[in-house]
């Protein structure tokens, strides 16, 4: 079994996780309050990679982080290095195509927030920020669980975005999709079927934890 | 393959010819499931020989169309001299990615790999190498400057959207094991008349000066 291939997918899922909670949650603070009127325009924006093909997000990700792009160009001066087949340049892809399935999550459960506790909370003084980490935050518990289990769950079965940018590198890119794709084109079926149903499995375990803690978590915190 | 298409509707107007491409393991692991194609063109013969092998063709039927070549291949604007340097082009200081297709399965990158060995620069070189998933992928990383060189099919750098794109060297075919492509019948083709003729037509006198056209030599003019 490839566990090279199996190491590195769990290794993009988590930085890719990380990165969508630290920039998520923001994102769906403002999703939520903002009282802008173009809002729907964002919304629309970070929804766009669930309807999007891989492959457009995969091509025009390829386009925009290369050596012709404005993009790229400034990256190359910043690190003297390129994003397109790197860990990087596959990160950046990741953290795009997951972005909904941390985003919605977390917005509707700051939705579902009471939110006379909210102004409350400010009433007494309290900061937005504060509000947020304090109030917000503790009561949107299963909800933002549920976009890091997601947003995990979607990178680890990433396969067209990762075709498209990755280059198929043994350690950088070539993630556990990729080698179970490049055995069943080189006919190792066995080799292709062991690892999809480990992938299979683990799937399975980790929404079943979820699930389960979601359950626990909602028990403690009472939504409404 | 599209203008081979064209040119066998001028001939037959009757068949309606439907093409689909994809990679040849692909479409390997699809027929021995009995995909619904009539006939089957592949990069590598070894593909329609072992279809034919597990009975799923019809015999008789397996036929060698062309002999691909292999080029190192580079964009117009690039720095690098491919046609002088020839294979050490690949080792120019500029050159951090060599584009070349995954060897694993794909015809082209196999003999890619086998040329880069033989030339004695693989383990120079391999560091750097990005795979793409067929031969056409390949090429898109090196057309969009993502890879600075690449290793390519011939036919794609004459393809005439690309030609003015790029300057390449062919790498001597002594270099590699030769690339025969081969196509089959398989068992379930439906109208084995209109198959026949377009496996006459692409091996025939109107076929043969097209797969020229685009670099691939003939069977029995080597």
């Amino acid at each position: 079994m490839d566990w090279v291939a199996i190491g590195l997918s769990l290794r993009l899922s988590f930085w890719t996780t990380l990165i969508l909670l630290l920039l998520g949650l923001p994102i769906a603070h403002w999703l939520t309050f903002s009282g802008w009127r173009w809002k729907v325009l964002i919304e629309a924006i970070v929804a766009l990679p669930i309807v999007l093909p891989p492959t457009v997000l995969g091509f025009y990700v390829l386009i925009a982080i290369g050596p012709r792009s404005p993009i790229g160009r400034f990256y190359q001066l910043l690190t003297g290095e390129l994003l397109p087949f790197s860990f990087r340049g596959l990160l950046v892809a990741s953290v795009l195509y997951s972005l909904p399935f941390a985003v919605q999550p977390f917005a509707s459960a700051f939705k579902t927030v009471d939110r006379r506790f909210i102004e409350a909370s400010w009433c007494l003084g309290v900061s937005r920020f504060t509000t947020f980490r304090r109030v917000i935050i503790p009561l949107s518990i299963p909800g933002i669980i549920a976009g890091i289990v997601l947003s995990f769950a979607h990178t680890l079965g990433e396969f067209g975005v990762v075709l498209m940018v990755g280059g198929n590198l043994p350690g950088i890119t070539r993630t556990v999709s990729i080698s179970i794709y490049d055995e069943v084109q080189s006919l190792n079926y066995d080799l292709a079927g062991q690892t999809s149903l480990l992938l299979l499995g683990f799937s399975f375990l980790v929404l079943v934890v979820t699930y389960a803690l979601q359950r626990r978590v909602s028990a403690v915190w009472p939504m409404n | 393959m599209d203008e081979v298409v064209q040119e066998f509707q001028k001939d037959h107007p009757e068949t309606a010819v439907k093409v689909t491409y994809g990679s040849s393991g692909n479409f390997y692991s699809q027929l021995s499931n009995q995909a619904p194609f009539d006939l089957f063109l592949s990069a590598d013969i070894g593909y329609p020989r072992k279809l034919s092998e597990q009975g799923l063709t019809l015999p008789g039927t397996e036929f060698l169309y062309a002999i691909g070549s292999i080029v190192v291949w580079v964009p117009t604007s690039s720095p690098i001299q491919v046609e002088r340097l020839k294979m050490e082009a690949l080792r120019h200081d500029s050159v951090r990615h060599i584009a070349i297709a995954n060897p694993k399965h794909a015809p082209y990158g196999k003999a890619a790999e086998a040329a880069l060995r033989s030339s004695g620069i693989y383990e120079a070189v391999q560091s750097k190498l990005v795979l793409g998933e067929n031969i056409s992928q390949t090429f898109q990383f090196v057309q969009s400057g993502n890879a600075e060189i690449g290793i390519v099919a011939l036919s794609l750098a004459l393809a005439p959207s690309v030609k003015e794109q790029g300057r390449y060297w062919k790498v001597p075919l002594d270099a590699y094991p030769r690339l025969e492509q081969g196509g089959i019948i398989l068992k379930w083709a439906k109208d084995m008349e209109a198959v026949q003729s377009f496996r006459k037509f692409v091996m025939g006198s109107k076929g043969r000066p097209l797969l020229k056209a685009y670099g691939f030599i003939l069977p029995g003019e080597e």
